[in-house]
């Protein structure tokens, strides 16, 4: 388990110092001097010098990086221009909005994705397959922008259900709260609940055809004790580690979601960076998914690890 | 002898390649055939949008302004009196466009370095890996975000985000099936018989590992299409007045009260088109390897 975890830990190092790179190397696209660009519109004198003593503009690109990384290990990801705070307190402010609406929406993707392949495997070839089949095409293709704005037009314009944006947080009124992230919530699910079907339904076929499942059926186990406790413990588990992935698939999506939805969290966080040039905001909210994708990888890799005694055997 | 030779030779099947035999196979899947039919709907709307559509896209009229579907206007009218039958017309184009240009840029770098990395290997390939996985772990959309951003908005720099930020599933994939292929018999052959590196590569590995390639660029193009959809949406790809089916939804959302046509068309047309290619893309796959079905 220890060499398992410190060979995986010594592929993460060089993974992240990439990321690094990569972030870093972002600012190197702005057109001419990055500090101009940095200062925003008002372009004042006194902003411009200062961003080029603290980004250390005047020295070469490797000692650049150096400042910045040195940085960023001790929690320092920059300043927004826009609202003059430190990008890392308004990630944090900004992360318990956006880490509701992903829970939410990985509840919604797990309870349909899971029982929609579950029965497509189950009733392999009939109508259910070929419906929960269709439902993940429908996912996997459905722009989920474009869904939110036919739910708004369903539940809060035509029904005069759900409200149709803004945000309410639990502590203040629970009801509401629900009420306002439903929608997003589903939105956000429902492409990874196409992901999750086809991966369940998959790793639910390979299972439903071992002998220890045949040897389950021959004993005279009811079928749905079979399916239940015997097929399914043992196809969820490459499930939850590969749906851990759809993380990525997660954080775009909110992206877009919390903009139909004017929810002000992470996601809105970087597109209203995009549009008031605050590029450290933006080279913050890459660096902090990124590092937490990076984190849920390796949390998802040893959980299989862990759950997976072939694996770990080999490892001993 | 001479009659008995030319009635063997008679009786020998021509053989059928295997890429013939994989048309063969996705002809007589219906769902991939239909999809494909979608899809040369939209290249020909795209190819003929100024026959095709019924006015100018950029004409404003504001006589007519967010006036519901009708004879005159198909698809109705938007928020300046544009007709949005034309514009989901001419939208079309910077779709495809973006489907297919950002595919190429992915593939362009993607497959080289692939090729690379699995036939160098070595420290060479470590390189290329912990790169690609660096890449990967940045999530697609906000990484082409993030490109966008810097580079500034526009179509040409939305194509170039998406196709940058898919570059790296192209390497993972070609790296590999490089792998796989480059331990063949045939590949030990070439090597055997004096080929150089580059030779061996380029005539005898990538020609082998085309079909994966054609499938993921299939699935891909669904993706990019989705990406520029999403990034004009946020207003990082085609700017206005010009017309895209992302930017007019992110206009139809303001006005989904009282204009909600606006925003059903071109979301249609998104999914219609993004469908199609998922669609395509898992029929080739299953006419390329009929053992996954």
């Amino acid at each position: 388990m220890l060499n398992y975890l410190l060979h995986r830990l010594a592929t993460i190092v060089p993974t992240l110092f990439f990321v690094s790179v990569l972030i870093f190397g972002l600012q190197q696209l702005l057109p001419g001097d990055p500090a101009m660009i940095l200062a925003g519109e008002e372009r004042d004198p006194t902003v411009i010098a200062h961003l080029h003593q603290k980004l250390h503009l005047d020295e070469p690109l490797p000692i650049r990086y150096l400042y910045w990384a040195g940085g960023v290990l001790k929690g320092d990801l920059g300043e927004s221009v826009r609202i003059q705070k430190p990008v890392l307190d308004l990630i944090i402010e900004k992360l318990p909005v956006t880490l509701e609406l992903a829970l939410l929406a990985i509840v919604i993707a797990l309870t349909i994705g899971i029982t929609a392949g579950i029965v497509s495997a189950v009733a392999k070839d009939s109508a259910w397959d070929y419906a929960a089949n269709v439902f993940a095409l429908w996912g996997l293709s459905t722009p989920n922008f474009w869904l939110g704005i036919m739910l708004i037009l369903l539940f809060s314009v035509t029904l005069g259900w759900l409200p149709a944006s803004g945000y309410v947080s639990p502590f203040e009124d629970l009801k509401a709260n629900l009420a306002a992230m439903i929608m997003p919530a589903f939105v956000l699910g429902n492409a990874i609940a196409a992901v999750l079907m086809r991966h369940t339904r998959s790793a639910m076929l390979q299972v439903l055809s071992a002998d220890y499942v045949r040897t389950a059926r021959a004993k005279g186990l009811d079928e749905r004790v079979v399916v239940l406790k015997h097929a399914l413990r043992n196809a969820l588990t490459p499930v939850i580690t590969l749906g851990a992935l759809e993380f990525g698939t997660l954080l775009s999506g909110a992206v877009l979601t919390e903009q139909v939805f004017t929810i002000p969290g992470f996601g809105k966080l970087i597109v209203d960076a995009v549009f008031n040039r605050d590029y450290a905001v933006v080279q913050g909210v890459v660096l902090c998914t990124a590092t937490a994708y990076i984190t849920l990888n390796l949390l998802a890799d040893m959980a299989y690890f862990l759950v997976n005694p072939r694996l770990r055997d080999s490892h001993a | 002898m001479t009659t008995a030779a030319a009635t063997g030779t008679a009786t020998i099947p021509r053989e059928i390649s295997p890429g013939r035999r994989a048309l063969d196979r996705l002809a007589r899947r219906r769902g991939a055939m239909i999809a494909l039919g979608v899809v040369v709907f939209f290249v020909v709307l795209a190819l003929l949008a100024p026959g095709i559509a019924p006015y100018d896209p950029l004409a404003t009229s504001w006589s007519a302004v967010r006036k519901a579907p009708t004879g005159v206007h198909w698809f109705g009218t938007d928020e300046i009196g544009r007709d949005v039958l034309s514009r989901v017309v001419w939208g079309t184009r910077a779709s495809l466009l973006a489907g297919v240009v950002s595919v190429s840029i992915s593939l362009a770098f993607g497959v080289p370095i692939g090729l690379l990395a699995g036939y160098i290997g070595g420290w060479v390939d470590a390189l290329i890996s912990r790169m690609t996985d660096a890449m990967l772990a940045c999530p697609f959309l906000i990484l082409a975000i993030a490109l966008a951003a810097f580079l500034g908005p526009s179509l040409t720099n939305a194509m170039i985000a998406i196709g940058i930020s898919a570059t790296p599933i192209f390497v993972r994939l070609t790296r590999a099936q490089v792998l796989h292929v480059k331990v063949e018999d045939y590949v030990e052959a070439a090597r055997a018989v004096g080929n150089s590196h580059l030779r061996i590569a380029l005539r005898h590995v990538l020609p082998n590992i085309v079909p994966p390639l054609i499938v993921q660029a299939t699935l891909a193009i669904a993706a990019a299409i989705i990406a520029e959809a999403a990034l004009s949406f946020l207003g990082l790809g085609q700017q206005p007045p010009a017309p895209s089916w992302g930017s007019m939804l992110n206009t139809a959302k303001n006005y989904i009260d009282n204009a909600p046509w606006m925003a059903v068309w071109p979301g249609v047309s998104i999914f219609l088109l993004v469908l199609s290619f998922n669609l395509l893309g898992d029929g080739l796959r299953d006419a390329f390897d009929p053992r996954q079905r």
